[in-house]
Order: structure tokens, then C-alpha cells, then sequence
């Protein structure tokens, strides 16, 4: 007997309708405190999702716990608000199952990098064809204010009054280590640069991170802003662009060279020659990785897309196996209780 | 069917209705396949058989050491059997050490057969013998057979191109053919077997089939043996049949469900002894569309899951003990979404890594209770290794109809023993129906918690279909509108429903059926792989007069609905089980009947005979039972 197995629920084929940003806005309350980041991402991702022309109840919205995870209740689409850590495993399920589904996952730097660090690194090793999105407000904002693995050295908390003796963890830095495919930063206040970097990690193929600096009002209140305030962002920014020397400045007038394997700053940099010219294609992270450790202020802070690189994915390894078994194989269950060795009683 | 006996025996022949054999040696000496091949044999003769492997828990212990000892245990009978044997009649040695960790087994004047070459001062001396056991009376009590079999495979074997180690390595088809002699079986089923496994390598194969004869016809020619034996095939239903363990019966029962329901199976898992078979069998059923995942821990394993199931696919995780341990968060978003899936626990002795190697049934509780909050899922538990195919099935049709996690509580002794299986025809398994939720016009009008009146399963909508986009997670729902709800009411009906769609899985669950009197002096009730030692316990009392009746459960929860009753129809209830008392817990609790708990931590299944002494301290026959452990034994320990 041959069997054959298909788990695609109905519809789903016609053509897609277009779309706006509205039909991506729940009818749930939003209820971050106000003035919080979260609420620019959203509305960039509701204003980013119908230029992605995917059938809507194809998109899935997979989150831990924390602020920031409540993400999916604010977004039209299917949602599954899971547990502490974990909704990267949930996302890998689900992926693994059902390829052809758009999925999306919020995470917060306790969620993706505390409890949940450890599936961090294997859905990037793996590559499955996700997108994440983690929400660096370098604080516990939900249980009211602990430090977090990206707080700085030093900084007092409610969990800290004498402050933090722990080294801080580097998000990007540990995406490249763990050989992720699409690597960005953006930044809650940067609406423009943050949807359009959203837009390139929903449309990469394999695992996208992106890294987003998001303001904690509450907690963690002006973290960015040495760096990221109007008045002081186009000098202590770097905006990555590939294929382009790396520039910054208020008229892009200085920029980063190599000198050996150091990256320094070119104050007034005439021309281009000399400059580091950035390149996301590269398969080799080295490069990727200099710019990750560039941090204000020895450097302007770097934002924008440091890996986009093309390899299978998880989830379409899986689907070829499956393929080519079938193609080999028969699928025959009363054959397969057969095989090895059978006697008859008469 | 033609037989390689050429020679007819000269020693008289003795009939027996059951003979237990133990192969025991060191791990490099293939005894699992010795007993492999002797059981394939007998079932193929017409034998009913049950078996018991047991390995060392290192995976290379020293060569010749008391921990390397690995050991294989088959009971074959010319009628239905159920357990692999209390004690052993016979036993193969391989070397001091074997004899030394299996010997207290043996039945008082069985037959031991030992190959005398590896009794070597040095190999006595790993074995911690001061004196040689074969010369110093130590083994009185038992028939010794001390047979060269080292030296008589090695002439049997020369010329043969093979560097010396590895013609040492046959030893194990010398000692299977002289048993194969022993008891009149034929050896055409290991050259069949051999001839296929073997057939990339021609000398081995050589070497092996050449050592199998050898060991044949030295039982022919010798007169160590006064007799021979002879176990008449069992009658047993027609039908085509094969042997399964139940590891394999739990995989070939997913993916049948897999088939029975169309939905594709998708499985999560971590390695962990004595589970990992499990993923082992499945990763190999590609080409029926299986997916496994080898996620990154135990936790993952259980998130994905969750992810295939809220995907609206068949979606199963295994594990053993600890790693259920691990994965109870995620079980209860499990819980709290109403996702149908299904979590496998083949048990082992803990706690912690306890012995990885060893039989328990010490995860009931955890299986029941081991989550924050009031969280229930189902829990069913095989009661042989074959019945490992059918309550897989069980646990995904249930976990469909109801919306419900379910746990599969089998353990280390069925998922390891193996026993005869009349194979079925596809048409005679249940039927596994699925129903995802109907689309609504407008997906904000969609109630995620809307509940079917009958077994108050959600609807089963899954990404992709139209109209149903919602926002399910492990925040609590308002049963009215699926959003996050925090007050008082709500929480309280929603836990209840939660309940109530396990308690009214009742419905699907059969009645406990007894074995024996439908009343008298003491029903003994037990759940999982102690089904074979119970009922064969209560069988020779019921032989002797006694007015005893067994009854298994394989539905942990719900409980069946008439075991309230069943109960009380008896003077006593006795609950044998590996563990503490945890099934006698819950029948305490919730039946207030007066059941004495029977418990075993050994990491070793019940005996027939343990059962049996403890029936007669219950009727007042014997003063109170107790169990004899052995010395530090592979196998039997009693
Ligand atoms: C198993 C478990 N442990 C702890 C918590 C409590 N908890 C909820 S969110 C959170 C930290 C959230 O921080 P982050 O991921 O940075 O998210 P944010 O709130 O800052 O967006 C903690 C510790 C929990 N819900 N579950
Ligand atoms: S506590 Fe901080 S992160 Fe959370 S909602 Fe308020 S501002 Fe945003
Ligand atoms: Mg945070």
C-alpha cells in the first residue's frame, strides 16, 4: 500500500489581495506604558508588512514573555504568545512543519539572550528560514527593572543597587558566532532606516536577527541617547551600506579605515581611497565582526545590515530529505511492519 | 523447510512446557545477538517467547570487568507467556565475570555452560575471584559444562584469512550453536540472517557460520550433555508474525496514526537512554513524510512541538525521566493552548540520572502532577511491548478528539523487551479523525475557546487558514472572546474546562476488564510493564485455589469509569509497582479503598514468584514478604 501525506490546510492559493497597514492592526489595546519603543516598531512592522504581497493568514507571529512580547496581541495576524524563552522553539516547530508560513519572532534581551540564549544559537547555526526580532532595551522591563545580560558593566538596578559586575553580552556578536545569515541593528527612532531593515530581514531566506535599540521609559530611560539623540546621531552613527565605503558625519565627511586588523576613525576623510568599504556579502564574518565591536565612543555606533549572506535553509534541507526519500522509496506501512523477519502460524 | 541437523541426538530428549536461557559476557561479545538470533529461532519454531536485553551502563567498560558484563535473557514456552522468566534454567558464560554477576540467578541444578579458556588468572582477577569457581565447588549447586569454546573456535576457524581478534569475536556463534543443539533448534534461521547481514564481508561471515557448526556438532559428538530438550510450539492465533520491542512498537504506532489520521508526523527530540530508539526508528520513515528534529535539549524539543501542533499537524516528543523533568513548562503551554500532541516517556530509575540502564515506573506522578498550576493532561501506559503500537495510536486519537495533551508512560522494560506480534492489516486500526476549525466571515469575530458541548475541545485553527487569525498563548483567555483575561470568574471556569475535557475523555475510555473471579478475597491491580509478572503471579494462584484476580489499567487518566466498582468487589487490593506507591496514591486518594502498595525499586521488573509471595502474605498464608536480592547481577538481582 502506498500512502501519501499532506497537512496543508484549505485555501490559501488565490491571489493575494493587497493590503494596508491597518489591516494589520488588532482590535486589542496597546497597553506599553507611553512614550515606550515598542511602539514604533510596531508601527513600522504593520507599515512593513503588506509590502512583503504574502497571503495575510500565512503570517505568524511567535513571542516569549516580556514587554516586548506581547508584540503579537497588536498585530492582525496569527499569534502565539508563548513562554519565557522559548518562542524560537515554537517558531522552529512550526517552520520545520509547515515551510510556506511566514514566521516571525519578538524576543527582548532577557527572553532571547537570558533563558531562551541557548535556542538562540541553534536556530541561527541551523538556519531556518525565520525572522527575529529582538527588542535591546538592555533591561528587564516586565518584572520592573532588573538588569539584563546587555546592561552595561556597573549599572545600578533594582536587582543592583551597588551595580552589575557582569560583563554585558553583545547581540550581533553572538549572531556571527552562531554563523547567522542576515545580521542588522536598527533603532526604535530611526523609523525610515527601521523599516526598511525589517523589510530586508522578512525577505532574506535562512534566519534573520535584527538587533533593535528600543527605549525603555520606564526602566532603562535614555539609554541610547549618547549616541542616538537627534542632535548628535549623524556623528556618533555609522549607517552601513554595502558596497559603500564606510562614512559618517554630519555631510558623511569622516570615516573607518583598517590599519592591520584595527578599525580607526578618518577625521575629514578627503576621499574614498583607504576608506573600509562595507561589504554584507562576504562570506567570511571577519569583517562583519570589526564592525560589531566598533561602540561610542571610541566609535560611531554602527546600524544597518553587517551579514546578509545566501545558504540552504533548515527547513529546506528537511523538505528535499522528505522529497527524496519519497521519490526512492515507497511508502509502504505494511511492507515496512514486514520487513526484517516474519514467520506464519497457520 | 530443510534442517542443517544432520545427525540424529543420541541423549534422551526431555520435554519441556518453558525453558529460560541468560547469554551473559563481556559487551564485546556479542551476547545480544546470541540471544537475538536463539529468540528469532524459537519464534520462528512456534514458540511464545518475552525477552529482556540488559546492557552495562558504560558504554566500553573494561574488557573482562564485573561493569562490562552485558547479558540477554529469553523465556520460550509451548504456551502464552508474559514475562522473560524469574530465574533462569540455563546459563551462557562467557567469562568469569559473566558468571560471577549472573550465577545467583540461576535456578538451583540448572545448567551453566562456561568456556573454560577465558578463566585465566588475570581474567579472575578483573572478575575480583580469588579462586577459580570452577574448581573450587563454588558452583555445587549447579550442572557445569565447561566447554573450550575459545580454543575449539579458534581451530575451527583456521585458515581462514582473519587476524586472530577477530576470529575471536565468533565465539558467540560457537556458543549459539551448541544452544541451538541443545534444544533441537535449527540453525537456518541464523545462516539465513547471516548470510544477509554479513554479505559485504565474506570471511566474517565465513567465520561466523563455520563457528555456529562447530558449536553444533561438538554438542552432537560430546558427552557432556546427558540430555537434550525440546519445547513444543505454542499454539497462538494464525496470522502473519515478527518481533517487536516496544521502542519500535511506540515508533510504527505514530506513524500509523500518522497515516490513520493524514496528517504528517513531526518529531522532537533529545537523545536520552532509554528513548532514543524512538527517534532512532522514526528518523528513518522519510519517505512517509515523517520530519524528526534533533533539537538542542529537552526544552526545545517541547516548544517545537507545541509549534507542530498549533501548525495542525501530528506532533509527538519523547524523552525519558529527566528530560520530561525538563520539559514541563512548555508541556503546560501545552495545557493552556489546548494543543493536541503527544509526549512519550519511556522511564528509567531516578531520580536524577538515577540508572539510565534500568527499569522504574516512578514518572506517574510527574506525569500526572509535574506542572505549575492545575494542569492535566492525559496519561496512558502500554502494558506490553507490542501494546506499545496500540496506545500510541490511542494517545494521538485521544489528543485529537479532545484537544488535550496526552503522555505515553512506557519504560527501560518494554521499551527494550521485545515480544512476538501478529502484524495487523492496515484496515483493522482505528480510524483517527481530525476536524480543524470552520472559517467565520470575519476572523475578528473568531473565539479561539469556543468549545465543542460534547468533549469541550477548542477549535483547531492553524495558520494558513482564512478568517480564523487569532492570538492564543499562555496568559489565561476569556472563554467568551479568546483575549487575555485576568478576572476571577473567567480564571475559574477556564480551569474547570480545562478538567473537564479530561475527565469526560472518560467516555472513550473501556471499562478495566478483570482476569479471574469478578469478586473475592483480593483483586491485584497494576498499571504499565508489570502487566506480564501480575497476571502470570495471579494465574499460578488462581492454579493453586486461591481466590485472586488481576486487573491492568492503560488509562492512568482518566481512570476507567467502573474501577470504582471493580474495587470493591474484593476482600483485598493489593498494587504491585516500580516505585514508591504512586498509582496506590491516586486509588487511595480518590476511591478511599484501603489498597496496600507492593513496591519494587530495584530498577528491575517483578518476578512471577514475588508476586505470588506477596498474594499469600495478603490471604494470611506466609508471614510478610520480603525480596531476596542477589549480589550486584546484570539481569535477574532476585
Ligand atoms: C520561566 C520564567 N521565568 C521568569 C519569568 C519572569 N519574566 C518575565 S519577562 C522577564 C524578563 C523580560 O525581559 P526582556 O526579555 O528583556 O523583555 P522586556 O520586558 O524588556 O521587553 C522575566 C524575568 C517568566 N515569565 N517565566
Ligand atoms: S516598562 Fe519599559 S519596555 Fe516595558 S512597556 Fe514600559 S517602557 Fe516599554
Ligand atoms: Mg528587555
Amino acid at each position: 500500500m502506498t500512502t501519501a501525506i499532506t497537512g496543508s490546510p484549505q485555501g490559501a492559493d488565490e491571489a493575494i489581495p493587497v493590503l494596508t497597514r491597518k489591516d494589520f492592526v488588532s482590535d486589542q489595546e496597546v497597553r506599553w506604558c507611553p512614550g515606550c519603543g515598542d511602539y514604533a516598531i510596531l508601527a513600522q512592522m504593520q507599515k512593513m508588512l503588506p509590502e512583503l504581497r504574502i497571503p495575510h493568514e500565512n503570517i505568524v507571529f511567535i513571542s516569549g514573555i516580556g514587554c516586548s512580547s506581547r508584540f503579537p496581541y497588536y498585530v492582525e495576524t496569527y499569534g502565539f504568545h508563548s513562554i519565557h524563552g522559548r518562542a524560537l522553539t515554537l517558531a522552529t516547530g512550526l517552520k520545520t512543519s509547515r515551510p510556506e508560513l511566514a514566521v516571525f519572532v519578538i524576543t527582548g534581551d532577557g527572553d532571547g539572550l537570558s533563558i531562551g540564549g541557548n535556542h538562540l544559537l541553534h536556530a541561527m547555526r541551523r538556519n531556518i528560514d525565520i525572522t527575529v526580532v529582538l527588542f535591546n532595551n538592555q533591561i528587564y522591563g516586565l518584572t520592573k527593572g532588573q538588569y539584563s545580560p546587555t546592561s552595561e558593566m556597573g549599572k545600578i538596578t533594582k536587582s543592583s543597587p551597588y551595580g552589575t559586575v557582569e560583563e554585558p553580552l553583545h547581540p550581533l556578536r553572538i549572531a556571527l558566532a552562531a554563523g547567522a545569515t542576515f545580521v542588522a541593528r536598527s533603532i526604535d527612532r530611526d523609523t525610515k532606516h527601521l523599516e526598511e531593515t525589517l523589510y530586508r530581514a522578512a525577505t532574506h531566506r535562512g534566519t534573520s536577527f535584527v538587533e533593535v535599540y528600543q527605549n525603555c521609559v520606564i526602566f532603562n530611560d535614555g539609554a541610547f541617547d549618547s549616541f542616538a539623540d537627534k542632535e548628535v546621531r549623524q556623528e556618533r552613527m555609522v549607517y552601513l551600506e554595502h558596497g559603500q565605503p564606510v562614512r559618517f558625519g554630519r555631510s558623511r565627511e569622516h570615516g573607518i579605515r583598517m590599519n592591520g586588523y584595527v578599525p580607526e576613525v578618518v577625521r575629514n576623510a578627503p576621499g574614498d581611497g583607504g576608506l573600509l568599504v562595507h561589504d554584507a556579502r562576504d562570506p567570511n564574518p571577519v569583517l562583519a565582526g570589526i564592525l560589531v565591536e566598533m561602540r561610542y565612543p571610541d566609535f560611531p555606533v554602527p546600524i544597518g545590515v553587517f551579514r546578509d549572506v545566501e545558504a540552504p535553509t533548515y527547513n529546506d534541507l528537511v523538505e528535499e530529505q522528505v522529497a527524496n526519500a519519497r521519490a526512492k522509496e515507497a511508502a509502504d506501512f505494511e511492507g515496512l511492519l514486514r520487513s526484517g523477519e516474519t514467520w506464519e502460524v497457520l | 523447510m530443510t534442517t542443517e541437523s544432520a545427525v540424529e541426538p543420541e541423549q534422551t530428549v526431555e520435554k519441556l512446557d518453558r525453558v529460560t536461557i541468560r547469554f551473559a559476557g563481556d559487551s564485546g561479545d556479542g551476547m545480544q545477538l546470541t540471544g537475538t538470533q536463539f529468540t528469532r529461532t524459537s519464534a520462528v519454531f512456534g514458540n511464545d517467547i518475552a525477552t529482556l536485553p540488559d546492557f552495562p551502563a558504560e558504554i566500553r567498560a573494561p574488557t573482562g570487568s564485573l561493569p562490562g558484563v552485558s547479558g540477554f535473557q529469553l523465556s520460550f514456552a509451548s504456551s502464552d507467556i508474559l514475562t522473560p522468566g524469574d530465574q533462569p534454567d540455563a546459563l551462557v558464560a562467557m567469562n568469569p565475570a559473566a558468571l560471577k554477576t549472573n550465577i545467583g540467578d540461576l535456578r538451583p541444578g540448572g545448567l551453566v555452560i562456561v568456556d573454560e579458556d577465558e578463566f585465566t588468572d588475570s581474567n579472575l582477577k578483573k572478575a575480583a575471584y580469588i579462586s577459580n569457581p570452577l574448581e573450587d565447588g563454588t558452583l555445587s549447586k549447579w550442572q557445569v559444562a565447561r566447554i573450550n569454546i575459545t580454543r575449539q573456535n579458534e581451530l575451527a576457524l583456521e585458515g581462514l584469512p582473519l587476524p586472530a581478534k577477530q576470529k575471536f569475536q565468533s565465539r558467540n556463534f560457537y556458543a549459539l550453536g551448541l544452544v541451538l543443539w541443545l534444544y533441537g533448534r535449527s540453525m537456518d534461521t541464523t545462516v539465513k540472517w547471516a548470510t544477509d547481514r554479513f554479505r559485504r564481508n565474506p570471511d566474517v561471515l565465513d567465520a561466523n557460520l563455520r563457528a555456529m557448526r562447530a558449536g553444533y556438532h561438538f554438542g552432537e559428538t560430546t558427552e557432556i550433555f546427558h540430555h537434550r530438550y525440546e519445547v513444543p510450539a505454542a499454539e497462538v492465533q494464525p496470522g502473519t508474525y515478527r518481533h517487536i520491542s516496544g521502542n519500535e512498537a511506540t515508533a510504527l504506532g505514530c506513524l500509523a496514526a500518522s497515516i490513520r489520521s493524514g496528517l504528517p508526523l513531526v518529531y522532537s527530540s533529545y537523545p536520552i537512554t532509554p528513548a532514543s530508539d524512538v527517534l532512532h526508528e522514526l528518523s528513518k520513515f522519510k519517505a512517509f513524510g515523517v520530519k524528526t528534529i534533533q533539537a538542542e535539549d529537552e526544552i526545545a524539543a517541547m516548544g517545537m512541538t507545541v509549534g507542530v501542533a498549533y501548525g495542525g499537524q501530528l506532533a509527538l516528543t519523547g524523552t525519558s525521566g529527566p528530560g520530561l523533568a525538563l520539559k514541563s513548562e512548555a508541556l503546560n503551554l501545552a495545557v493552556m493552548t489546548e494543543l493536541p500532541l503527544v509526549v512519550i516517556n519511556v522511564q528509567r530509575a531516578g531520580p536524577s540520572t538515577g540508572m539510565p540502564t534500568k527499569t522504574e515506573q516512578s514518572d506517574l506522578l510527574q506525569a500526572l502532577f509535574g506542572r505549575n498550576g492545575d494542569s492535566p493532561v492525559a496519561v496512558l501506559a502500554p502494558a506490553t511491548p507490542s501494546d506499545c503500537f496500540i496506545m500510541a495510536m490511542e494517545a494521538f486519537r485521544l489528543a485529537l478528539k479532545y484537544m488535550v495533551p496526552v503522555i505515553l508512560l512506557s519504560d527501560g522494560y518494554l521499551g527494550n523487551g521485545s515480544e512476538p506480534w501478529r502484524i495487523p492489516a492496515i484496515e483493522d486500526l482505528p480510524s483517527i479523525d481530525h476536524h480543524y476549525a470552520k472559517p467565520v466571515d470575519d476572523s475578528r469575530k473568531f473565539n479561539p475557546y469556543e468549545r465543542d458541548p460534547a468533549t469541550l475541545a477548542r477549535p483547531w485553527a492553524v495558520p494558513g487558514q482564512k478568517g480564523l487569525m487569532h492570538r492564543i498563548g499562555g496568559i489565561e483567555k476569556s472563554g467568551q472572546t479568546g483575549d487575555i483575561a485576568y478576572d476571577a470568574g473567567n480564571h475559574h471556569r477556564m480551569t474547570l474546562a480545562r478538567l473537564g475535557k479530561v475527565e469526560r475523555m472518560v467516555q472513550d475510555v473501556p471499562p478495566v476488564e478483570v482476569t479471574g473471579p469478578p469478586e473475592g478475597d483480593l483483586l491485584v491491580l497494576g498499571w504499565g510493564s508489570t502487566y506480564g509478572a501480575i497476571t502470570s503471579g495471579c494465574e499460578r494462584a488462581r492454579k493453586a485455589g486461591k481466590r485472586v484476580a488481576s486487573a491492568h489499567l492503560r488509562y492512568l487518566n482518566p481512570l476507567p469509569a467502573n474501577l470504582g466498582e471493580v474495587l470493591r468487589n474484593y476482600g483485598k487490593v493489593l498494587i504491585p509497582e516500580m516505585n514508591t506507591g504512586q498509582l496506590s496514591l491516586i486509588v487511595r486518594g480518590k476511591y478511599l479503598v484501603d489498597a496496600v502498595p507492593f513496591n519494587k525499586i530495584a530498577g528491575q521488573p517483578f518476578k512471577i514468584a514475588e508476586i505470588e509471595g506477596k498474594i499469600d502474605e495478603l490471604l494470611g498464608l506466609t508471614g510478610p514478604f520480603e525480596f531476596q536480592f542477589g549480589p550486584a547481577s546484570v539481569l535477574g538481582g532476585g
